[in-house]
């Protein structure tokens, strides 16, 4: 363990982009924003080859914030955090690469070097919510969030984008303040054992010890997992994100569905049951008919989906209600499915975004009606779909499969009749895509395709989604180093859990080399 | 009983409010034999002198040991460290109120107020007197009287000096709202409604203390305290006043049913006045109604809590509903004033005392610091609402700002940021505000409460985020502009924003400074 901050420096360096941002003017700031990015990766990819696996939380700092309340700036990362580190470190330099100028090429939207600025801001906020390790620092930055991508959304999407920045921020605030309630819960409680305390570890061990194992418990609990499921877009509360992706510029439903939504099942897995076991297990049907719910429904909806933006997020929430299945199945392979999910769906879902905006760049419409034979034109586009496409629907060989199989393994050995209805999204999701596919990109070159698509990918564009693709193709074919990571999560989870009754029951799999 | 009184130690134990006292005179005095070109000046060194010296002084008790005040449990004024934490900010913020009184190049080498305000608006005496340059230098007295009456009603330990301070810190407030130089009949409407409905308020709260003499037999806070329970008359006599009494200081706070009083005031009366009205009076009243509440009547909060707590949603509701329908920004932050009050009534029905068992972070330091929150982006608030302009009218239409955050990014991001405070999002200071008051709800078992009111905070969110949304999403329109200031008003914004974003990040400093000021000093505590 190194005594050098890592993890401030890691969120610290975006932060000071941003801010480098606003006085360097002309077309060299989106470079040193970009820059900035790429430094930003670099240091996380040091911080990824030194942590060690099996360790727990590691890279703790821990300096006083407020004594009179007991919070205090403690930042960690365990193998969740540094998945989510890194998938928020990839993608931002990748929708940098792939939104470039579009800022200032198409009129009436602010100006690109905001939306790098923004960006930057953005991930050294969300860098934050992935390492606090006190309750507070962490909401406080799972608000702070809400604010860049406000103006991500406000500032660059489509035609009626100022009043789905309001729906995505007014959605997200209401799940945020509920929680509110009870991380000021959780302060009450605290302080009237007499040490008012916000750190995730005590409070962690005092869960475990029974402190929450009261009606009052379930109440935290709930204000916790509204937000969460605000968050991490769970049927019924999922309406916002379809509105938000369609108005919203590529790049930014990228980070908000890649990375920002992830704060809500990284949230339910470290705060729902890490701070509330028996609550959780209290919800837990409710949960996941819910989940199941979100699986079934969002397939169902991006098949009858008519907007490419919206059906991507549809996907989502399918894929989203995965998550939350795998996590709430309450065994240590559900778990790691899904932490390892949480990554693949940020890769997938953001490779499929901006191939989507490339395509929608060119049409100029986001129709699906709108396109046709596209492959003709521009067969890398056509290629980029389909694979980020194949690996949103799960194909085998690539990275989304493994996951997905450990989610709905961890679950069936537990909630079988819940796994058996959720495999009919499989089918579902092959369905989606492969109607968009060719609906899009097989077929005669239509007028109107002929007409406006004049060009295929350019390098820059390619050079964007090209490391997404060789990620998930890579851990398709070798899981391991992810897995590595998320394993210990899940065996660690369920180890709190079983002081409550839960039994971890192997699927009959061998681990590790599906 | 000592017989003999010793006046300089009774000067000193309230030796900020005699320094304030002694400014006003002097500045009384300053208006009277000045000539005319060398009062403004004067005043506005006088008053900043005073006000910051005062701020020092109860510094300097503050850093004494708690011990040494309010050794005489008869004390009319009582000075314990809720008592000297309010004065600082009440001090702090009338300090900056006072800047943006002096403020002049906004208005085009002018100053807010009307050079006569005795002059019939549109008259030939008014004109005559914008002629002349006459200037109402002594709205800086005004202000630090009313100052004083602020600071003496906070503290003050007994009911009857607690009406004196009311009187004292209100008649200079009425007199302040009507003397805009712009919109002047306007102006007066709004001092000529304050007067009415504060006249009214002011002799229900009389009427209370007299049903609270009865049944006690006692003007004294520490004294009615004992005295619950204890009478000969029936409770319902000390309910009766007590209600009363909160009719009173309620109006003053901004509290639903009776808040129908802010909107047109704090349109009406001239900005700085505006800011100045929405924060210090708020803390005088707020620390005034804590006072009585909880030194006198602690014994009977079962009564009064479900009061506040209906109150409290009813201004909230107020505040976030009506405010959404608002299309001027005046109006629109004086709903917000209502909203904040709303907050902080949640807190002080909570009732987190050290009595009912709660020791972390009380009822009064959670609403102390909320004030300093509040404050610290409320008067630029204000202040900015002064610099945009058309043709050198203010513009307070929130169409008017379309886009302004387009054509002037700093400002827009600056108003943002108060916005943002406003709705309580992290990272400003609004957001440990908030986290304070509710927090404070939820120890004292109104967990509840603390719910309800987070919910309204979204309402109210909307329209700050409307704000923000028309500064930086709407096409610019033509007209309005951001017009250039002087030094005061910018530094009054440039503290205002520096104050907001710090005590967002590393608020522990200022909560640490509150929580030491948790309880106030009662009978039986010294």
């Amino acid at each position: 363990m190194t005594t050098f901050p890592w993890l401030t420096v890691l969120a610290v360096l975006p932060l000071i982009g941003a801010l480098a941002l606003v006085f360097i003017k002309g077309p060299r700031a989106r470079t040193v924003g970009l820059a900035f990015a790429l430094l930003t990766l670099a240091v996380s990819i040091v911080v990824a080859i030194a942590f060690d696996p099996g360790a727990g939380m590691q890279f703790i700092e821990q300096q006083s914030w407020i004594p009179a309340i007991g919070a205090s700036y403690s930042l960690g990362v365990d193998g969740m955090g540094l998945l989510m580190v890194l998938l928020t470190t990839i993608l931002v330099p990748v929708v940098m690469l792939a939104t470039w100028d579009d800022p200032d090429t198409t009129g009436g939207r602010w100006t690109s070097q905001t939306f790098f600025g923004l960006t930057l801001l953005l991930e050294g906020l969300g860098l934050y919510v992935f390492m606090a390790t006190d309750v507070l620092l962490f909401y406080l930055f799972f608000e702070a969030t809400l604010i860049p991508m406000f103006f991500l959304i406000g500032g660059f999407g489509a035609a009626k984008r100022s009043g789905a920045a309001m729906k995505f921020l007014l959605f997200s605030l209401a799940g945020g303040l509920v929680m509110l309630v009870s991380v000021i819960g959780i302060y009450a409680v605290t302080s009237g054992l007499g040490n008012p305390t916000y750190s995730l570890q005590s409070l962690q061990g005092a869960a475990a010890a029974g402190l929450f194992a009261n009606p009052l418990g379930k109440w935290l609990f709930a204000g916790f997992f509204i937000a969460f499921a605000v968050k991490a877009p769970m049927v019924p509360v999922h309406t916002w994100l379809a509105d938000a992706a369609e108005e919203a510029s590529p790049g930014a439903a990228t980070l908000m569905v890649s990375v920002l939504d992830k704060i809500g099942t990284f949230g339910m897995l470290r705060f729902c049951l890490g701070l509330f076991p028996e609550a959780s297990l209290w919800a837990t049907p409710l949960v996941l008919v819910l989940a199941l719910v979100s699986v079934v429904y969002g397939a169902v909806a991006a098949i009858g989906q008519r907007n490419l933006m919206r059906f991507v997020a549809f996907t989502s929430v399918s894929h989203f209600g995965f998550m939350v299945m795998g996590i709430f199945a309450l065994t240590s392979t559900g778990i790691a499915g899904s932490v390892f999910y949480m990554f693949n769906h940020g890769l997938s879902t953001a490779a499929l975004f901006l191939v989507v905006g490339y395509m929608v760049k060119r049409r100029g419409s986001a129709d699906i009606a709108a396109f046709g034979g596209v492959q003709k034109v521009a067969p890398v586009m056509a290629g980029f779909l389909l694979v980020s496409g194949l690996s949103a629907l799960g194909l085998p060989g690539l990275s989304s499969f493994v996951s997905e199989f450990m989610v709905l393994a961890g679950t069936f050995a537990g909630h079988p009749w819940i796994a058996g209805v959720g495999t009919i999204a499989l089918l579902l999701s092959a369905v989606y895509v492969m109607n968009v596919y060719q609906r899009t990109m097989t077929g005669p070159v239509t007028e109107q395709v002929a007409r406006t698509v004049h060009a295929d990918l350019t390098s820059r564009e390619r050079l964007a989604v090209v490391p997404l693709v060789a990620i998930i193709l890579v851990l398709g074919f070798f899981p391991r180093p992810a897995l590595q990571l998320a394993e210990p999560v899940g065996a660690q989870a369920v180890a709190a859990l079983q002081a409550h009754g839960v039994t971890d029951p192997k699927p009959q799999i061998p681990e590790g080399q599906n | 009983m000592n017989l003999t009184t010793d006046y300089a130690g009774l000067l000193t134990a309230i030796l900020p409010v005699v320094i304030v006292f002694l400014g006003a005179s002097l500045s009384l005095l300053a208006e009277a034999v000045l000539p005319q070109r060398l009062r403004w000046g004067t005043q506005v060194v006088l008053s900043l002198v005073v006000l910051i010296a005062a701020l020092v002084s109860a510094l300097v008790m503050w850093r004494g040991s708690p011990g040494s005040l309010a050794k005489d449990q008869t004390a009319m004024v009582m000075v314990d460290l809720p008592a000297l934490g309010l004065w600082m900010l009440l001090l702090l913020f009338a300090a900056l109120s006072v800047l943006l009184m002096a403020e002049r190049e906004v208005y085009g080498g002018v100053s807010a107020f009307t050079p006569s305000g005795a002059a019939i608006p549109g008259s030939q005496e008014e004109r005559s007197a914008g002629d002349a340059r006459l200037e109402h230098s002594e709205v800086f007295t005004l202000l630090l009287f009313s100052v004083t009456g602020m600071m003496l009603f906070l503290a003050s330990n007994d009911l009857v000096m607690m009406f004196v301070a009311l009187e004292i810190m209100s008649l200079p407030l009425y007199l302040l709202s009507g003397l805009a130089r712009r919109r002047r009949l306007l102006s007066q409407e709004a001092a000529l409604k304050y007067f009415l409905l504060g006249a009214f308020a002011s002799a229900f709260f009389l009427f209370g203390i007299a049903l609270v003499f009865a049944y006690a037999g006692s003007f004294h806070l520490s004294v009615i305290d004992s005295m619950v329970g204890a009478s000969s008359l029936s409770e319902s006599v000390l309910i009766a006043g007590l209600l009363m009494m909160l009719v009173g200081l309620l109006f003053k706070v901004g509290i639903a049913p009776f808040h129908n009083w802010v909107p047109d005031v704090y349109t009406g009366a001239p900005t700085p006045v505006t800011a100045f009205m929405a924060v210090c009076t708020k803390i005088a009243a707020v620390g005034g109604l804590m006072r009585v509440l909880y030194v006198a009547l602690g014994a009977e909060r079962w009564n009064w809590q479900p009061v506040l707590a209906v109150a409290a949603i009813l201004t909230m509701v107020v505040g976030a509903v009506i405010g959404l329908a608002q299309t001027d920004v005046k109006r629109l932050l004086a709903y917000s004033s209502i909203t904040h009050a709303g907050y902080i009534l949640v807190a002080i029905a909570g009732a987190a005392q050290v009595a009912n068992n709660v020791h972390g972070f009380t009822s009064v330091s959670a609403v102390s610091f909320y004030l300093l929150t509040y404050g610290v982006a409320t008067i630029p608030a204000f202040a900015m609402v002064t610099m945009v302009r058309d043709n050198g009218a203010e513009v307070t239409q929130l169409s008017g700002w379309a886009g302004i955050g387009r054509k002037n990014p700093v400002f827009g991001v600056v108003m943002a940021v108060f916005m943002l405070s406003f709705a309580g999002i992290p990272l400003t200071a609004g957001f440990m505000g908030k986290w304070a008051v509710f927090a404070a709800a939820f120890q004292g078992g109104w967990g509840w409460l603390a719910l309800v009111g987070v919910l309204l905070s979204l309402v109210a969110a909307v329209y700050y985020l409307r704000v923000i949304a028309v500064m930086f999403f709407r096409e610019p329109v033509e007209g309005p502009e951001v017009i250039d200031t002087s030094a005061a008003t910018l530094i009054v914004v440039v503290l205002g924003l520096v104050g907001t974003i710090v005590l967002g990040i590393i608020p522990g400093p200022a909560m640490t400074f509150f929580q030491n000021a948790g309880e106030f000093l009662r009978l039986g505590m010294m």
